[in-house]
């Protein structure tokens, strides 16, 4: 009964935040509600019983992410609205609506679900999180190892794309320099 | 009760929404916003289908996405703080510069 109300509950407030976010013309609006609806969806991982999934969303995607796009932000001047020449609305509502419907009919097909067998089973009595670090540390260790190779390499191609000429404005707002300018005189003097 | 089938059609929703996203905008920042809905689209129905057929891996895949996202984030956004100091602008129209 819960479950229900909390999904139902969560799918529409996920629904909406997302069409905002892919809708608005404000990149702090859209950010808000991206933000937003990624801690409904660890809403929806807690549902499904996998809690430590739910925590890594919060903390990872909530956290980290979004704090990255809000300091992107603060470099791109977002506070104004965004100009953009969109692709007709009518092409793309037919788009997105056909691939909707190629989606709903390829889950909602009759699949092969008794063929399949769960490959790592999880285990009653032990909690979510041991479960996945078990399967993580023995069967996923390579892959482990591989992610955290490409966020070391992630990391380091950050720094170098963004660490160039931090020193310059980006804006390029001249009446700030200006007012430097005036300073500068004002010290001279 | 709530069935496989309801968090696999959210999820497609939700994707289609992400997809929406990606055709419709022309600001660069905006499409990286599309792209993590489509992931989280993706996440949700990894872990539905874990949790209804009591296997772990949809977790695992899970996981992994998040890393990837994670790590594309940190270069795509490296990368449009390049681009908008040689443009001045995330504007797709204003970036092509190959007349094709």
């Amino acid at each position: 009964m819960y479950e229900a109300i909390a999904f139902y509950l969560f799918s529409a407030l996920t629904i909406g935040l997302f069409l905002i976010t892919v809708m608005s013309k404000n990149v702090l609006y859209a950010m808000t509600s991206l933000a937003a609806g990624m801690v409904l969806i660890s809403g929806f991982f807690f549902i499904l019983g996998a809690d430590f999934l739910g925590v890594v969303q919060l903390i990872v995607y909530v956290g980290a992410v979004m704090a990255l796009y809000s300091f992107a932000m603060m470099f791109f001047d977002a506070t104004r609205d965004i100009k953009e020449k969109n692709t007709p609305a009518a092409l793309i509502f037919l788009l997105g609506g056909l691939s909707a419907l190629v989606l709903v009919l390829i889950f909602a097909g009759p699949i092969h679900s008794d063929a399949i067998q769960a490959l790592y089973p999880m285990h009653e009595g032990v909690g979510n999180a041991q479960d996945v670090g078990i399967v993580l540390f023995t069967k996923y260790l390579v892959p482990f190892e591989v992610a955290a190779v490409m966020l070391l390499v992630a990391m380091i191609a950050g720094i170098i794309l963004a660490g160039k000429k931090m020193d310059q404005s980006l804006t390029k707002d001249t009446s700030v320099d200006d007012a430097d300018e005036i300073l500068k005189q004002k010290d001279a003097k | 009760m709530i069935g496989l089938t309801d968090y696999l059609i959210v999820s497609a929703i939700l994707f289609s929404i992400g997809l929406m996203g990606v055709l419709r905008r022309r600001n660069l920042l905006m499409l990286f916003f599309a792209t993590e809905v489509m992931l989280n689209a993706v996440n949700v129905a990894f872990a539905a289908i874990s949790h209804y057929y009591n296997d772990l891996t949809g977790q695992m895949f899970a996981f992994f996405i998040i890393a990837i996202a994670a790590s594309e984030v940190a270069v795509g956004l490296g990368i449009l703080i390049v681009l908008y100091k040689k443009h001045g602008s995330l504007d797709l129209d204003d970036l092509a510069s190959m007349r094709g």
